[in-house]
């Protein structure tokens, strides 16, 4: 069983407008995300080199996205999230830190309607090229 | 002797003498050897007992109802005993396609090709819950509302999902169904 990162002591490493929202967990700006992913793929003994998985969460006033990773060598988990605005949902991908997070970053694109800039391939991935709107979206099949 | 009577027996004695003679057989053509080894019948009592004892269903199952079929083919229930145990991963060596899952609507074009490429005559039964209808998906945006709206359905069976043994009662209504089919073609 994976223990939980220090994510207090790792916001206050970091910096910046970076903070830790619970044990395992920061919240980190849009913008700064693929820097501070890249230091924390790479950084002196803890190395994020498993990305877990990716989602999102549709809030009112924005989307959540939800990155977990893992350190295989220190056996330790942790949490980063990121918000981005409803009406210009963008986010830089990390595809290039971590193959894993294409197929993901894909369906994200695909049933949340976020864009992954830097991604080689964002198309639909579960619904077919023409389908209208995006379903997990909360406001899908509302009229909106 | 009242009246009725004597025309009864008139008609009886009149039979009585145009039958002497025996009616030949069909088959009295054949000769000892031949009849010996030919079974007379119809073509389409031939056809169908043929096509009933081989349905082979093609594998292509969708979902969870599978397991249901993967247990009717096992040693438990054994389909075999319908002459069904050849699971073809082909369709052009299948006759049955069992609607065994959920269907949506990326995978529709490929099980509507692999309906049309199976040989006629082929049979489809419509499986579970969510193969007659969508079952619980049915509102669902990524969800066909049943098969029959991409392939013709002959047997429904309902159920989420069927026992085997409900899976065998609709492979039985099956075969009753082929065994009343015509394969001639009237005035041909």
């Amino acid at each position: 069983m994976t223990r939980s990162a220090d994510a207090i002591g790792l916001a206050q490493t970091i910096g910046g407008n970076v903070e830790a929202t619970d044990a395992e967990t920061i919240l980190v700006p849009a913008d700064r995300l693929l820097d501070i992913a890249t230091r924390l793929k790479n950084p002196e003994g803890m190395c994020f080199d498993y990305l877990d998985m990716i989602t999102a969460v549709d809030y009112e006033e924005y989307f959540e996205l939800v990155y977990r990773f893992v350190s295989m060598a220190e056996n330790k988990r942790l949490t980063i999230n990121t918000r981005v605005p409803k009406g210009n949902p963008v986010v830089d991908s990390l595809t290039g830190l971590w193959k894993s997070a294409d197929f993901q970053e894909r369906e994200l694109f695909d049933l949340f309607g976020i864009t992954f800039n830097g991604h080689s391939c964002l198309r639909r991935m579960m619904l077919w090229e023409g389908f209208q709107g995006h379903p997990l979206r909360k406001d899908y099949g509302r009229g909106a | 002797m009242p009246e009725v009577d004597r025309q009864e027996g008139e008609i009886i004695e009149k039979l009585r003498a145009a039958s002497s003679e025996r009616i030949p057989d069909p088959d009295d053509w054949l000769d000892e050897e031949t009849k010996r080894n030919v079974l007379i019948t119809t073509i389409d009592a031939a056809l169908n007992w043929a096509r009933t004892s081989s349905l082979w269903p093609v594998i292509c199952f969708t979902a969870c109802c599978t397991f249901e079929v993967i247990a009717t083919s096992s040693s438990r229930f054994d389909i075999a005993r319908f002459g069904m145990e050849v699971l073809r991963p082909s369709p052009r060596q299948a006759d049955l396609m069992i609607t065994a899952g959920t269907l949506t609507w990326k995978m529709a074009p490929q099980i509507k090709r692999l309906y049309d490429q199976m040989a006629d005559p082929k049979w489809v039964i419509g499986m579970g819950a969510c193969g007659i209808t969508g079952g619980i998906f049915r509102g669902s945006y990524s969800v066909v509302p049943g098969y029959n709206h991409i392939v013709p359905v002959d047997v429904y069976l309902p159920g989420c999902p069927p026992r085997p043994e409900a899976l065998l009662n609709a492979i039985e209504m099956l075969r009753k169904k082929i065994r009343h089919n015509s394969a001639m073609v009237e005035g041909s």
